[in-house]
């Protein structure tokens, strides 16, 4: 007994001493002359988080590898100021721990110089004070939401979505212009989603009649659905993610229901929405509203469409052109933008303050709002019905702010791609 | 020292009652290995080959022993690797936190529990709104959400243990299966206070500044996950060797049995699953300390299923299979990922391939480790180092 204890001591003590000759060994950050991470002289490499698996799989999946399939078309122009980006996805199954994981991974393993486009609020919610730790430039946060747009706290993160706030806004300056007299209400999702965009809607329209909301763990939406009936809704904004907006539409249907609904982008993508609604989905999104802020996928004659088809054609395997396809390629267009604003000597601080200067022209139908005190996208939308089958875009896009600013029409027009479809600095 | 009820009144202060009754039952006491056992398929070992030799003495002491000497070695070990693999560490560590636990009630007392993310989530939850009342700049902060966590679940783990009890096999199954998928369900009806999907975050102290300016974030979470989990494996390594430990099993291998002997059955399953249910809240602490962050999806069903998965993969037969299990769990992943980086696919495939590959892989693994050693990785590494030994001993010197 004696004898393995004092071989036991023997042991610890010999390895306590390795252990404090290895703590002498601490690791200081390298000094100013260091490397950038990520960056070669004939590469950069980027990562990104996304839910290629899981529950939020069927719609977002297919965003990343359109961005990828960007980059390698401007890879196969001669890259950004002669480097290559490379660009990294790794599937986070919308799980925030598992977020937490891969970031990690992204950022200390293989040293990626930016995160951009991690997809969801409540998993990229997570790594923003990791991220922020480390100085990693967090660009172009696939969300709406307002907790990505905190230049102070966050100073390094950047949204990239319209925020639900402004959206909102936007709808509802259209409900009050074109529904004038009629009993407006809410139907949102219960987290910051539903309120931001509740909170938009009332600016511009004042109290709704009556409001509603849904988990999205529970599919089974009739006793709100019953409710805004009962309370005699006419109009009823919709802040729901896709499968919801069908859910929300084929419910009321079935309870007899008929209303004009107007739903948010993040729920209105209209191919989503007939395949999940099947057979009756002309019959049930005839004249419903909708707004975005990039052009229709299905808009042959636009020059950004077909531009991004062509690069889905050669270097995305030719897969389903579809709303998530375009705007994975226009997160790609304005990150090489931000690039070449960057300079050829790239470094993340610098490549901060080039997104902070603003001024991107993009794909979009509305400018972006980057600057110093504001870390949002896009800061308007364009309103879009379905009409005999068709969504086609109303009026012109309108723009506003976060608080209580006027919604004004937005009339200097989309831009053109430049001549290559690779934006120059 | 014979207790009418067969449970030393001090269940959970471990190795109490061993230091007195160790040469008495030395045999039985030594590696925990079921002869027969009542999950079927689960743990099919060969009976022992070769009894080890008898070791006498305070068994406490050589744990702790032990437990020092390899916690030496992990903290030189920290040191040594980067920021990432000390994350990876610490989340090894947080798992080893849960799943000893989970092999003691699954493999030594053969309750099986698929609600054991519901209890981590219950540790991990209160970690985050305590943190949050006490504002986390302190150490001692963390120190009682920690505790108060581990302290939530195991009241949480008395009250499902109480239910348990009546339930057997599949019955128990389902119901802690119905526990694990409500979790969701109960942070989305209390938004208020959970969270709902979003969850809650939390500010938590730093590294101690004695440590050094520069010490990594990593290394210090991969300290406190392996603490946790040194703590829990000297307990329960502690327990089952206990007169406790033999009550856990004479009840799983015969309840009837087990009963005649005096043992009151209904009391050891509920403890059993209140001792695990402090595992798995220390585990969720663990987990939410590392993230500074807890959600609903990061304890979803998948979390329960994956830990069952990882005791099985691990071995029953032993606490030594959740080391293993911890390591699967957290290996797999970049596994799959280097595995599949060899070949290239077209953009339609990979976009197929991306994510399900690992699931693939997980499963392919189960099948292979359960028609290939039924005794789990653990068995499999045992029967591999005997045949080391026997090798070496027949080679001539």
């Amino acid at each position: 007994m004696f004898r393995t204890l004092r071989r036991g001591i023997a042991v610890a003590a010999a390895l306590a001493l390795a252990a404090s000759v290895a703590a002498c060994s601490e690791d200081a950050p390298s000094g100013n002359g260091a490397s950038v991470p990520g960056v070669t002289d004939s590469t950069i490499l980027i990562g990104t988080h996304q839910p290629l698996t899981g529950r939020a799989a069927a719609g977002y999946s297919k965003i990343a590898s359109a961005t990828k399939a960007y980059f390698e078309y401007v890879n196969d122009n001669g890259g950004v100021h002669g480097r290559k980006i490379e660009y990294k996805i790794v599937d986070d199954a919308y799980n925030p721990a598992k977020t937490q994981e891969v970031v990690r991974q992204l950022v200390l393993q293989d040293k990626v110089f930016a995160i951009l486009n991690g997809l969801g609020t409540p998993t990229h919610g997570g790594v923003l004070d990791f991220l922020k730790t480390n100085k990693v430039p967090d660009l172009f946060v696939s969300s709406g939401s307002a907790l990505f747009n905190q230049p102070e706290k966050y100073p390094s993160t950047f949204g990239f979505n319209v925020d639900y706030v402004t959206e909102a806004k936007v709808l509802a300056n259209y409900v009050k212009k074109t529904f004038p007299g009629k009993k407006v209400c809410f139907f949102g999702q219960n987290d910051d989603f539903g309120q931001d965009a509740l909170k938009g809607a009332e600016t511009v329209l004042g109290s709704v009649a009556a409001k509603q909301n849904y988990v999205p763990t529970n599919t089974n939406v009739a006793p709100q659905v019953g409710a805004l009936k009962a309370a005699g809704c006419q109009v009823n904004m919709l802040a729901t993610i896709t499968p919801f907006t069908a859910l929300t539409i084929g419910t009321a249907a079935k309870l007899g229901y008929r209303a004009q609904w107007v739903g948010s982008s993040v729920g209105g993508d209209f191919v989503g929405l007939s395949a999940l609604l099947g057979k009756a989905a002309p019959l049930l999104l005839e004249g419903y509203v909708t707004s975005g802020y990039l052009p229709s996928p299905l808009d042959a004659a636009n020059p950004w469409t077909k531009l991004f088809k062509e690069v889905n054609a050669e270097y995305n395997g030719n897969t389903t052109f579809e709303v998530n396809t375009l705007f994975g390629m226009a997160v790609g267009y304005t990150f090489v933008q931000a690039l070449q604003a960057a300079g050829k000597d790239l470094t993340r601080e610098g490549l901060m303050e080039a997104v902070e200067k603003g001024g991107f022209e993009g794909p979009s139908l509305v400018p972006m709002r980057y600057s110093k005190d504001d870390h949002s996208g896009f800061s308007g939308t364009q309103i879009s019905v379905i009409k005999g089958g068709k969504q086609s875009l109303v009026d012109t896009p309108y723009v506003t702010d976060t608080g209580d600013g006027p919604v004004e029409p937005y009339t200097k027009g989309a831009s053109t791609p430049p001549e290559k479809g690779i934006p120059t600095a | 020292m014979v207790d009418t009820n067969g449970v030393p009144s001090s269940a959970t202060a471990p190795g109490d009652a061993d230091s007195t009754e160790n040469t008495a039952s030395a045999e039985n006491t030594e590696t925990p290995r079921p002869a027969a056992s009542t999950v079927p398929g689960l743990v099919r070992r060969a009976g022992g080959a070769g009894a080890p030799p008898v070791r006498r003495g305070n068994t406490l002491l050589r744990h702790l022993l032990i437990a020092v000497v390899i916690g030496v070695v992990v903290v030189i070990a920290t040191y040594q690797i980067t920021p990432f693999r000390n994350y990876q560490l610490a989340t090894i560590g947080a798992y080893l936190c849960v799943l000893p636990g989970l092999i003691l009630l699954t493999g030594f007392n053969g309750q099986i529990s698929l609600g054991h993310g519901a209890l981590m989530a219950c540790g991990a939850y209160t970690v985050a709104l305590v943190q949050d009342a006490l504002g986390g700049e302190a150490q001692w902060h963390l120190l009682v959400s920690v505790l108060s966590g581990v302290a939530t679940a195991t009241v949480l783990g008395a009250v499902i243990g109480v239910a348990a009890a009546r339930l057997h096999g599949p019955y128990l199954a389902g119901a802690t299966l119905a526990v694990a998928a409500s979790v969701p369900a109960v942070t989305t009806t209390f938004d208020g206070l959970f969270g709902g999907d979003a969850g809650l975050s939390f500010a938590m102290a730093p590294a101690p500044e004695s440590l050094g300016l520069y010490f990594p974030f990593e290394r210090w979470q991969a300290w406190l996950a392996l603490l946790g989990a040194g703590v829990t494996m000297l307990l329960l390594t502690n327990l089952v060797r206990s007169r406790f430990g033999r009550t856990l099993r004479a009840v799983r291998d015969d309840e009837v049995a087990a009963s005649l002997a005096g043992i009151h059955v209904a009391r050891v399953q509920v403890l059993a699953f209140v001792v695990s249910a402090a595992g798995a809240g220390l585990g969720g602490a663990l987990f939410a300390v590392l993230a500074q962050s807890v959600s609903p999806g990061a304890y979803g069903l998948t979390l329960s299923l994956n830990l069952m998965l990882a005791i099985v993969l691990g071995g029953l037969g032993g606490l030594r299979g959740a080391l293993w299990g911890a390591i699967v769990l957290v290996a797999l992943q970049p596994l799959a990922d280097a595995a599949t980086r060899g070949f290239s696919f077209s953009p339609e495939v990979q976009q197929r391939l991306d994510g399900t590959l690992p699931l693939a892989v997980f499963g392919l693994a189960l099948i292979v480790v359960m028609t290939t050693a039924p005794g789990g990785i653990d068995g499999l590494v045992s029967r591999a180092t005997r045949r080391l030994g026997q090798l070496g001993r027949r080679s001539p010197r």
